[in-house]
């Protein structure tokens, strides 16, 4: 099982929870689990393709799955999957 | 039979070379081992120096000067006001056992006559050292980072939740210009976070409030106002000549200006967003590490990215979040330190805890690459341009296709209303909450 840590304006597709443990052995098995779910975050992570939106980075130990392997990134059971979309609050 | 002076100047002539101010500045610029030694008094030599020069008093040079110059056959070029004390110093030199030793026939008032370069060193008044004393007594920030702090002109685009805090803290340290783009006036509602206005300032515009108490805190400290809301159009005359730009908008729209005039015009910006209980923070420097757009190619719909306006934020949130964008931007000031180039840092307040992500320059940005700076300089549009004349800000407009939302996004939830101007810079409150970028999603609970 890995972490994945839910940013708080997907929360509310996520009944709420910061953080789950879902099982995947790669980046797109996690996600997939993940909206498998919480159905409601397939549309906001996901374009309709089931490709990541752009506006949406993901991070694997710390590093932008971008410049890994994208979905094929590989995921360990020890590791942190954040999700991290734009937020352009000032305050 | 005891020397008169004339003895005494007449057998300095014979033991000490001299040499002109031409001659020794063209010494000095073929070899880089040669000093330029000045010798008069320290009120002197504040009141300016040859470029590069070093000073030893010449009642402190028997001394000084093998602290200062302590290879006895490097080349020595010494220099007072008129050309004679530095003969005698010559012969001070001479009998230490220095053996290249010349002095510089008219001194400085010829150095300076020849039009040859000379430097200002930073003299604070008694009124700074007082001030400024703990950052004097740092030896990395010294009188000369406070020098450069007072030099330092920083934008701040926002004078809100993100901006109050770090203006405050940039006046306390003497950054001598601030300058404010915010064009919206104080609400009762800003005051959960916005620190720099008060409760009896409310209506007043944001930019006086916030030159009211940068002044009564520093009144050194130059506040320039910005009245406007920063606009693809007005951007460029806005960002130029400030060193540092700290981004604390409310919208996409006008981070994603910040960044593109931001990179062409090569200043770093200080970036950070915050949402109910959590921040980001990061440094982007134009060329050195990633911009606004590498790490977000294209923004959020507007229901995934409401404004503090929509979604509300912890006052304290973006006042850690904006004193951290302080701590960065005195960072590039003075030179000191790793800054969060390349480096993305959240604060989740709830958890008290940091997170730190890398960042990488993404090879394919449509700005900050070298194929979007080729085509700038070949006076290309850049792929990100909006068109100008239509009234409605796209983003992204050659990939951000098929994007849900694209076109118009505002961060607070104001879809399609950026091109009616409405907030574009400040930091949200005037803006059209009109509940587009409100849904279940971000209505939900939160933690």
């Amino acid at each position: 099982m890995s972490t994945v840590r839910i940013p708080p304006v997907l929360r509310g597709a996520a009944l709420g929870e910061k953080q789950v443990e879902v099982e995947g052995a790669t980046v797109g098995e996690v996600l997939a689990a993940l909206v498998a779910r919480y159905p409601a975050l397939g549309t906001q992570l996901l374009t309709p393709d089931g490709e990541l939106n752009r506006f949406v980075n993901v991070y694997v130990d710390g590093q932008d799955v971008r410049y890994l392997q994208e979905r094929e990134t590989p995921v360990a059971p020890t590791d942190t999957v954040i999700i991290l979309p734009a937020m352009a609050g000032g305050g | 039979m005891p020397n008169s002076y004339a003895d005494l100047l007449r057998e300095a002539r014979e033991q000490v070379r001299e040499v002109s101010a031409a001659e020794a500045a063209t010494a000095r610029e073929a070899d880089p081992r040669v000093v330029l030694l000045d010798v008069r008094e320290e009120t002197e030599w504040e009141a300016g120096h040859a470029a590069g020069a070093i000073h030893v008093s010449k009642s402190y040079l028997e001394q000084d000067i093998e602290g200062a110059v302590p290879e006895r056959d490097r080349p020595i070029v010494i220099y007072c006001a008129g050309g004679i004390r530095s003969l005698f110093a010559g012969q001070i030199l001479r009998s230490l056992g220095y053996t290249n030793v010349a002095s510089m026939a008219g001194g400085f008032q010829s150095w300076k006559a020849q039009g040859l370069e000379w430097d200002m060193p930073r003299i604070l008044s008694e009124a700074q050292k007082h001030r400024y004393s703990r950052h004097l007594l740092i030896p990395e920030v010294g009188v000369e980072g406070q020098g450069r702090l007072l030099d330092a002109k920083v934008l701040l685009v926002g004078a809100g939740g993100l901006g109050s805090p770090a203006a405050l803290y940039l006046a306390a340290a003497g950054v001598g210009t601030i300058g404010i783009v915010d064009f919206d006036v104080v609400d009762v509602s800003n005051l959960q976070r916005q620190i720099l206005h008060t409760t009896d300032r409310v209506g007043e515009r944001k930019v006086e409030s916030a030159r009211k108490t940068i002044n009564a805190l520093n009144p050194e400290v130059n506040v320039v106002g910005h009245e406007e809301m920063l606009t693809e159009a007005n951007v460029e005359r806005i960002i130029a000549g400030y060193d540092v730009i700290l981004d604390g908008t409310d919208t996409f729209e006008t981070r994603y200006t910040v960044n593109d005039a931001a990179v062409a015009a090569g200043i770093p910006v200080v970036h950070a967003s915050v949402f109910r209980f959590e921040g980001q923070l990061t440094v982007f420097k134009p060329f050195e590490g990633p911009c606004y757009r590498c790490l977000y190619p294209t923004p959020p719909p507007p229901e995934l990215a409401p404004g503090c306006s929509v979604a509300g934020v912890l006052g304290i949130v973006p006042g850690i979040m904006g004193m951290l964008q302080a701590n960065e931007v005195l960072k590039l000031i003075l030179g000191l330190g790793d800054s969060l180039a390349g480096r993305l840092l959240l604060f989740d307040a709830l958890d008290a805890s940091f997170t730190e992500l890398r960042l990488k320059r993404d090879p394919a940005c449509p700005v900050c690459s070298d194929a979007a700076v080729a085509a700038r300089a070949a006076g290309e549009s850049p792929a990100t341009a909006s068109p100008a004349d239509s009234g409605v800000f796209t983003l992204g407009g050659s990939y951000g296709a098929g994007t849900p939302g694209a076109g118009v996004r505002g961060a607070d939830g104001a879809a399609g209303v950026i091109g009616a101007g409405v907030d574009g810079t400040g930091t949200g409150e005037a803006a059209g909450v009109d509940g587009a970028g409100v849904d279940g999603s971000v209505g939900g609970p939160v933690a």
